[in-house]
């Protein structure tokens, strides 16, 4: 992949991985940072990712789709995914465009998604036919 | 020189002309409509009644009203501005608004008052076509600039008074409860259109981020009916909260409702439904693992 700064930080917090998006990624990022991701998955033998998306006040068809991958590809490689941090107004964008994150969970905020992959409240997001 | 003038320059001076020889006129046309105000008034009162209008307004009410529109009437005639009028107009609105007076009945006694005022001026001057013309050149436009200005007076005022209760009702109808620690409540009371249904899934999207809600329980028993576009509305409430991790139970469909639903063909089957609110609230209180308890000691 290409050289230069990783565009996502990508934080190792015991068997899981937390990776924060700060600024809106163009598309070029947003593969790098998938292909990080699944990269750092391996090295770490994570178990669980939280991606937060807290610092986007948007975000398009092509990152909702990238996501969708990333948690699709983890969950090939042994890890579950949750989004994290998703803004009233993202929320509601993304769902007057049609587009959901799909299958993957989501959460209020990175203490709920540490609390999903924990498994700690016994309640899973989405988990509503979702 | 004053022809020459008329015939050359542009319009708007012309019209000036023409403003100057209304100038003339108006007092002598202020004179008489003053000297016959009772008569006037009184006519333009019975005419009202024939026609049926102000009905909401008592005897003296009417005989108030009339007296104060009638002179505001011939002052604007008079001083050409209709400042005071305007000011009036607004009053008399705010007054008779709330009396159910409809906008047809304001502008149709002011036009009956504009007609009576012609009628009498035609009598007066019907021996004079000449200087009827002239009167009545300068009578109309000020007239119809009176009409103009009180219509337009009780229409804004009737909108100001619109958009009031709109902000009224819009903060009143989409209260986001907090009923337990990370359980929200969102009663729906009322017709929901698309731009309240866009304003309740903001309130409650904001709601679940500052209280940190879990689970929200939807309310629609008050809602009186259920079409398409606010069951979709409503999916996307659902979806959108899911995304920010809340769950969302939706309660007290009533039995029309749901038929309604399953008849136009809506996709509800992402929904969570119970119910009753009861319902919804002990689900909800189950999925966050409260258990209620009832002590002794309670009321009987």
């Amino acid at each position: 992949m290409e050289p230069g700064p990783a565009p996502v930080s990508i934080l190792r917090q015991g068997s899981y991985l937390v990776a924060s998006i700060h600024t809106a990624l163009d598309d070029t990022q947003m593969e790098r940072f998938r292909h990080d991701l699944i990269e750092a998955i391996g090295h770490q033998r994570a178990r669980g990712v939280i991606i937060d998306v807290a610092a986007l006040d948007v975000l398009d068809s092509f990152g909702s789709r990238t996501l969708h991958d990333i948690a699709e590809m983890a969950r090939l490689r042994g890890a579950r995914t949750v989004i994290v941090g998703i803004q009233p107004d993202v929320a509601f964008a993304m769902v007057r465009l049609g587009m959901g994150t799909g299958t993957i969970p989501t959460a209020l905020d990175l203490e709920e998604g540490l609390a999903f992959l924990n498994g700690g409240t016994g309640l899973v997001p989405g988990s509503f036919g979702g | 020189m004053t022809q020459f003038q008329a015939e050359t320059t542009s319009t708007e001076e012309s019209l000036e002309v023409g403003y100057v020889d209304n100038e003339r006129l108006l007092p002598e046309l202020v004179a008489h409509l003053r000297e016959h105000r009772s008569r006037l008034r009184d006519t333009w009162a019975q005419r009202v009644r024939e026609a049926n209008l102000l009905e909401a307004m008592t005897a003296q009410e009417m005989a108030a009203e009339t007296t104060l529109v009638y002179d505001n009437y011939v002052e604007v005639l008079e001083t050409g501005s209709v400042e005071a009028l305007q000011h009036y107009a607004r009053d008399l609105s705010e007054r008779i608004i709330p009396r159910g007076v409809e906008t047809h009945e304001v502008v149709g006694i002011v036009l009956l008052l504009r007609d009576v005022l012609a009628r009498s001026l035609f009598e007066k001057y019907r021996h004079n076509p000449e200087l009827l013309n002239r009167i009545l050149d300068a009578y109309e436009p000020a007239a119809n600039r009176i009409a103009n200005t009180v219509a337009v007076s009780f229409v804004e005022e009737r909108e100001r008074i619109i958009r009031q209760q709109q902000d009224a009702l819009r903060e009143l109808s989409t209260p986001v409860l907090p009923v337990r620690e990370r359980l929200l409540i969102l009663p729906i009371i009322g017709v929901l259109d698309g731009e309240r249904a866009r304003q309740l899934t903001e309130q409650l999207l904001l709601g679940i981020r500052a209280h940190r809600a879990k689970v929200v329980v939807i309310d629609i028993t008050g809602a009186p009916e259920v079409d398409a576009t606010v069951a979709n509305h409503l999916v996307q409430t659902v979806d959108a909260s899911r995304l920010m991790g809340a769950n969302v139970i939706i309660t007290g469909l009533s039995p029309t409702i749901a038929q309604t639903l399953v008849t136009i063909g809506v996709d509800l089957s992402k929904m969570y439904t119970i119910g009753d609110l009861q319902g919804g609230l002990e689900e909800a209180e189950r999925l966050l693992g409260y258990t209620v308890t009832k002590q002794g000691g309670a009321i009987t």
